[in-house]
């Protein structure tokens, strides 16, 4: 027995260091992408880049993005994939300007705005479960319906508000830089990430979203809620969704129902150069936060190096295939 | 369990089987494959209902609803496949689905309380060295296997059911596992050991029950039987009568390995093949044969040595390069995989296209500009199916409503539709019932008689001795040289599988 238990520990001892090793290498391996580009558009563009004007414009452009990005890692993680998200923040954006232009007031509007989210992601959760479509097919069904709500709503016109109605968003408030060292938006933002990775982490909501991804005939085995789990995990997408709706109307200052258009593509994109993974089970909130910033400083440097728009696309082309071509490999050297 | 019946549509699965566990006891539960053995653990642990009988707990009715339901009631399924989350630690596996009852408000897990339940429950499986921290993706099979274990001790369970639980581990965690049943009858577990190796049996059942056709055929002490008398259980006959006994006059040689290697395994293999003869290849699960065979057809890459082959009778052997299935198929190579519905078979499609599939493009499948041509396809089919016998409803079924043994045969039939002269096949029996077995072997006979050259890798011993003409038997990678049968004994193959080829050692 104690020749057995001498073994199991030579065994244990540098398994405990190769696994602490590459926990490491993969909390670090974003934040190396991310000093990449950082890197190389400071050379680029040395004056401009890096100063904290510049930062804090970053900053404020992930704000939508970045939340649609943290309700759609928990979707990606369990397995499956929200198509619909451009579409739903268009829907959101429209119906809080919809809303306010009505004669609500601003706590109902950004209510109907979220609650607009809600309800797609509801409908996704409700179609992926019962109707048992795939998700990609249910959501992409909502892109469509979803940006045509929008256009209904709101007359196939960009809804402007009465600025008086709308001062609550349009007054810098939610968007003004100086607030505390950047604007509320991204706070907000980074509250609602933070506890996002705490939910994932910490909860039994985010170890079932990650047993679902990972094997989810385990998952119901194992008496995990699956069906009640996926719904709520699109709802929370939806969710989400309406807050980045809220926001851009924020933004742009009238709700527009043809905003965010492609925007579901760079939130997904965001998600996959963090780490998370198609085939579900795998990414972290911290990763897709990462990824969020990282293609808002190379929009950001691109525009400021003047880099025709079409270089930018191929950038972010680029960069997603790298990313998850790394990704693989460092699965595949993992496995063997 | 009392006259258990389960049917599947028109097939009759279990047949009045009449199954009773001691608390603290081992028992075998042992039988050819289609005999039941899944399909009753299944009824028993509610993945499956049963469709009459009684089956009683502790003297009261037990009907679980679902798998949930009788986990709950203390009976839980280790299943062939491991059902774990692997991106999850082993304390998340095994307390999945259970966090909010040791967790706090709001569904926010107690990591510390629910890692010291784990710890509790690895203890009493003798591995406290498992940090329930780990994730289970780098867990070796056997440690899965004991996470999964792990689980249903957490939850209780009084009865355990193993399925095949040595079929996908090491052989030094097979004695493992085998401490692990011994802890768990000595803590008044019962445990259901489902294998397919009567030593196992014989090492570590208390009680046995063989299974066939879906009834059960008897019960006893193993203490009390002898292997020779489970045998006859399970088969009903003598092991003999299942294979052909038709000599074969092996001609000219049609393919030959030199030191041929792959990237782990196989390494260095030498051998030659002759027309008309069955060249079996024994060995451990995992010690390289299908990759042998896999190498050869170009499936895995080859990383040295050379293949000669023999494309028409009678010609010289030629090297050849850069084997590609592709390439091997039109060379008249086939390889029948060892999974067969990962593999082997595009299950949801029908009995026709699996059949012609590596001929589609070759004219007779095909009109002038590419469509298919259904009745060509059909007649094919239809030959084949009246000559290997496929039980169905006509070329169109879907391939995945039928039973094992009758997919098995549609993938041997995509062989014969190409008409292979050399024929790589993986575990030919595997997961087929004994009538279609005996059919299969008398295919392979006649095959072989026809001057067909066929490799078969098998790992149940008996099959070997039976069906072969010569036997190679492989060791962590190493192909001992080609011997004839009448010089093996089922001794000498498991011996040649356990111990490297001339270290002297016998196990």
């Amino acid at each position: 027995m104690s020749a057995a238990s001498n073994q199991v520990e030579t065994i244990s001892a540098p398994r405990e260091a190769r696994r602490g090793a590459r926990a490491v290498i993969q909390l670090l391996s974003p934040f190396i992408g991310l000093a990449v580009v950082v890197i190389i558009f400071s050379i680029l563009a040395p004056d401009s880049f890096l100063t904290t004007r510049n930062i804090e414009k970053v900053a404020v452009q992930t704000v939508v993005i970045g939340l649609g990005a943290i309700g759609m890692t928990f979707v990606i993680i369990s397995g499956g994939i929200d198509l619909s998200i451009g579409s739903v923040i268009a829907l959101a954006c429209t119906v809080t300007g919809w809303s306010l232009d009505k004669g609500a007031s601003t706590p109902v509007a950004i209510l109907c705005g979220a609650g607009a989210g809600v309800a797609c992601g509801l409908v996704n959760g409700l179609a992926v479960t019962l109707l048992r479509i795939a998700p990609f097919i249910v959501t992409l069904g909502m892109l469509g319906i979803a940006r045509g709500l929008a256009k209904g709503i709101s007359g196939q016109q960009p809804i402007r508000v009465d600025p008086e109605a709308s001062s609550w968003f349009s007054s810098d408030w939610l968007l003004d830089r100086d607030w505390f060292i950047t604007a509320p938006a991204v706070w907000f933002m980074i509250g609602i990430a933070l506890l996002g990775g705490f939910v994932l982490r910490n909860t039994a909501f985010g170890v079932y979203t990650v047993a679902i991804g990972s094997n989810e005939q385990t998952a119901r085995l194992c008496g995990v809620p699956v069906r009640t789990m996926k719904v709520l995990i699109y709802v929370l997408c939806g969710l989400f969704a309406g807050l980045a709706g809220v926001v851009l109307f924020g933004r742009l200052g009238l709700g527009d129902p043809t905003a965010a258009n492609g925007m579901e593509l760079t939130i997904i994109a965001a998600v996959v150069i963090g780490g998370a993974s198609l085939t579900g089970g795998e990414g972290r909130i911290l990763g897709t936060i990462i990824g969020v910033f990282m293609l808002a400083l190379l929009e950001t440097g691109c525009n400021l190096y003047g880099a025709a728009n079409y270089v930018q696309e191929i950038l972010i082309g680029l960069i997603i295939v790298i990313a998850v071509s790394i990704d693989s490999l460092r699965h595949r050297r993992s496995t063997n | 369990m009392r006259g258990v019946q389960k049917r599947f549509g028109g097939v009759v699965a279990l047949n009045g089987v009449t199954f009773e566990v001691m608390p603290g006891e081992v028992h075998a539960l042992v039988g050819e494959n289609g005999a039941g053995k899944s399909t009753l653990m299944k009824v028993l642990s509610g993945a499956h209902r049963s469709d009459g009988g009684a089956m009683e707990l502790d003297g009261r009715p037990y009907e679980p609803s679902g798998p949930r339901d009788a986990r709950r009631r203390g009976i839980a399924m280790i299943y062939q496949e491991l059902t774990l989350a692997p991106h999850l630690s082993v304390q998340q596996n095994v307390m999945l689905g259970r966090e909010t009852r040791t967790g706090g408000r709001f569904g926010v897990i107690r990591s510390a309380g629910m890692r010291a339940s784990v710890r509790t429950a690895l203890e009493r499986l003798g591995r406290p060295d498992i940090d329930p921290r780990t994730p289970v993706a780098e867990l070796s099979s056997g440690e899965r296997q004991l996470v999964e274990i792990a689980r249903a001790l957490v939850e209780n369970a009084r009865v355990v059911v193993l399925d095949e639980p040595t079929s996908s581990i090491g052989r030094q965690e097979v004695a493992h596992l085998f401490e692990v049943v011994r802890r768990l009858r000595d803590q008044g577990v019962s445990v259901v050991y489902i294998s397919h190796f009567l030593e196992e049996i014989q090492e570590l059942g208390d009680r046995f029950t063989v299974l066939r056709d879906g009834r059960t055929v008897g019960s006893g002490m193993v203490k009390e039987t002898s292997n020779s008398e489970m045998v006859e259980l399970m088969l009903g006959r003598r092991v003999e009568q299942l294979y052909p006994v038709s000599s074969r006059t092996p001609g000219q040689p049609v393919l030959e390995l030199d030191r041929l290697s792959g990237r782990n395994r196989p390494q260095k293999a030498t051998c030659s093949l002759h027309r008309g003869e069955i060249l079996g290849i024994g060995g451990l699960v995992g010690a390289g044969r299908s990759e042998l065979i896999r190498t050869i057809f170009g499936l895995d890459p080859i990383q040295s040595g050379r293949i000669r082959f023999a494309s028409i009778t009678g010609s010289e052997l030629v090297e050849v390069s850069r084997t590609t299935p592709g390439r091997s198929l039109r060379r008249g190579v086939g390889l029948l995989p060892e999974d067969r519905k990962q593999e082997g078979l595009a299950l949801r499609l029908p009995i026709a296209i699996n059949t012609t599939l590596s001929r589609l493009t070759e004219g007779r499948g095909l009109g002038r500009i590419g469509f298919l041509k259904r009745s060509a396809l059909e007649r094919s089919t239809d030959i084949m199916r009246d000559r290997l016998r496929i039980s169905s409803t006509g070329p169109w079924q879907d391939t995945g409503s039928l039973s094992g043994g009758n997919q098995q045969k549609v993938a041997l039939a995509r062989l014969l539709h190409h008409e292979c002269d050399v024929l790589l096949l993986d575990e030919p029996t595997r997961g087929v019932d004994v009538g279609s077995k005996a059919q299969i072997y008398g295919l392979l006979d006649e095959l072989a008689s026809g001057g067909t050259a066929i490799i078969a890798v098998c790992s149940y011993i008996p099959e070997l001795l039976g069906l072969c003409d010569r036997v190679a038997v492989m060791h962590r990678g190493i192909l001992g040289s080609p011997r004839p049968v009448a010089e093996w004994t089922e001794q000498s193959i498991l011996e040649a599988a356990l111990v490297a080829e001339g270290s002297g050692v016998v196990a």
